[in-house]
């Protein structure tokens, strides 16, 4: 349980972290807050053998809210990302899946940013950056680019960041204008603050008279990476949230796809129908309680 | 291109409990490593050493962390507070008082990452609900009580801090 030995790096800029991955390739690896990456290494799944550390770099580490929308850095730490107000205001379906992220000594220390590329199938976050139209940029050797969540996700703990680009903000986008807003997110797991066996989180903007203009749903812990349901998403539109039938039917849609595999946890029959119901439950709640107005 | 990395010993230098403390350590050492066996502090405890049963929890510049998911060059500059800085002088703290009072440990093993985790609880929260006591530990195992003299521990230990701060004003 002690980690192979490494080179470790104190990264003064996001540059000076970028010229060190590139030297290293796949050896090197970011290290942030560190609450995935120690323990793989402690458990010699991963054996890096240069680690950059980049939780010192102060112009990394901050939640801003422009006009855009919300700006995370890739230092913020999921507490502080939890307390923001810009966050509560802007996306409040941050807050709703990170209560359910783990306990607070591990988010003290654990990035927003480091959770999305580290990419656990069961991680709130991932699922919660797909459903928000969210955006990844990171910092390469040739200049940034703007990775869209949905082409984020490759497979199970792998992400389209190349080994020698830093991840080094996370864009959250502004919700559209003059309509509510209405949010949940729901998980089943053994105990509060494991990984999901099955995670639910759904998004839905509303105009005056509540007919549903648009709405996000996603799952995790249901297969390589979290999933959008798109047809299920469609099928809300035009529809409205106090109609029983219509998020059962939802529910049922938004899983009928999913082909989630058998582990020690739970079977793969069983995850497929939890993630059924906790979509319905998560839209009748996003009704009930977790609505903004914008 | 490496292909191995070093065991290249760092200084590393802490300020642990209010005391300033350096040791040598290789880059892969464990802060619970460098607290228990490089600077003698064997208060924080080993439990799963992958950041799941809260034994070795500690405060880093003030805030609750595992210190088994965390490298001591990582925290080189830090200040570090372990079950050791708790209490004054050989006198329990309120929350130690508390967990003795109720029964809130047996065998003591996970009572350090408990104890720092409580204190940190106490200072969000200083009234909490029995939920929202449930739900902060949720992070640290206890196999001895079954949690019930943990809980009812941190209910007791609010009520000694009020009763202090009560005390300071009054």
């Amino acid at each position: 349980m002690k980690p192979a030995p490494f080179d470790y790096v104190r990264a003064g800029s996001a540059g000076q972290a970028v010229a060190v991955l590139s030297e290293h390739g796949d050896d090197a690896k970011v290290l942030a807050g560190g609450q995935s990456l120690v323990a793989m290494m402690s458990m010699r799944l991963v054996r890096p053998t240069v680690l950059v550390d980049i939780a010192h770099i102060a112009d990394l580490n901050y939640v801003r809210a422009d006009a855009d929308g919300l700006r995370i850095g890739a230092g913020a730490t999921q507490s502080a990302v939890l307390r923001s107000p810009d966050v509560n205001r802007v996306a409040p379906l941050v807050p709703a899946a990170l209560r359910w992220a783990s306990h607070p000594a591990i988010r003290n220390r654990g990035t927003v940013v480091g959770s999305l590329v580290h990419a656990d199938p069961a991680a709130e976050l991932p699922a919660v950056a797909l459903a928000l139209d969210a955006e990844l940029v990171v910092q390469g050797p040739a200049g940034s680019r703007t990775i869209p969540a949905s082409e984020l996700f490759v497979t199970y703990l792998t992400t389209s960041v190349e080994p020698d680009e830093l991840a080094v903000e996370l864009r959250i986008p502004q919700p559209p204008p003059g309509l509510r807003s209405g949010h949940a997110f729901l998980e089943v797991s053994r105990r509060h603050g494991d990984f999901a066996l099955v995670a639910a989180g759904v998004n839905v903007a509303t105009d005056a008279s509540g007919r549903i203009e648009s709405a996000a749903i996603v799952m995790a812990g249901i297969g390589d990476t979290p999933v959008r349901a798109i047809q299920a998403e469609v099928m809300l539109a035009g529809g409205r949230l106090d109609d029983k039938t219509l998020l059962e039917d939802v529910g049922r849609a938004a899983a009928a796809d999913l082909s989630p595999t058998d582990d020690v946890h739970a079977s793969g029959r069983y995850r497929q129908r939890v993630a059924a119901v906790l979509v319905k439950r998560a839209l009748v709640q996003a009704t009930a309680g977790g609505r903004d107005e914008h | 291109m490496s292909t191995e990395g070093t065991n290249d010993l760092r200084v590393v230098t802490v300020v642990v409990n209010g005391q300033r403390r350096s040791a040598a350590a290789e880059p892969r050492r464990l802060l619970s490593d460098f607290l228990r066996d490089d600077l003698g502090l064997t208060g924080t405890h080993v439990g799963c050493e992958h950041g799941v049963c809260g034994a070795c929890t500690v405060r880093i510049d003030g805030v609750l962390a595992r210190s088994c998911t965390a490298f001591a060059v990582q925290v080189d500059g830090s200040e570090i507070r372990t079950i050791e800085g708790v209490g004054d002088d050989g006198a329990m703290s309120p929350v130690q008082e508390a967990f003795r009072a109720k029964h809130g440990l047996q065998c003591g093993f996970c009572t350090p990452g408990f104890v720092l985790t409580v204190e940190a609880l106490l200072e969000e929260i200083p009234e909490p609900t029995e939920p929202e006591i449930r739900e902060y530990l949720a992070g640290n195992v206890c196999r001895c009580t079954g949690y019930v003299g943990i809980v009812e521990a941190v209910k007791d230990a609010a009520e000694r801090l009020r009763s202090d701060t009560r005390e300071e004003h009054g």
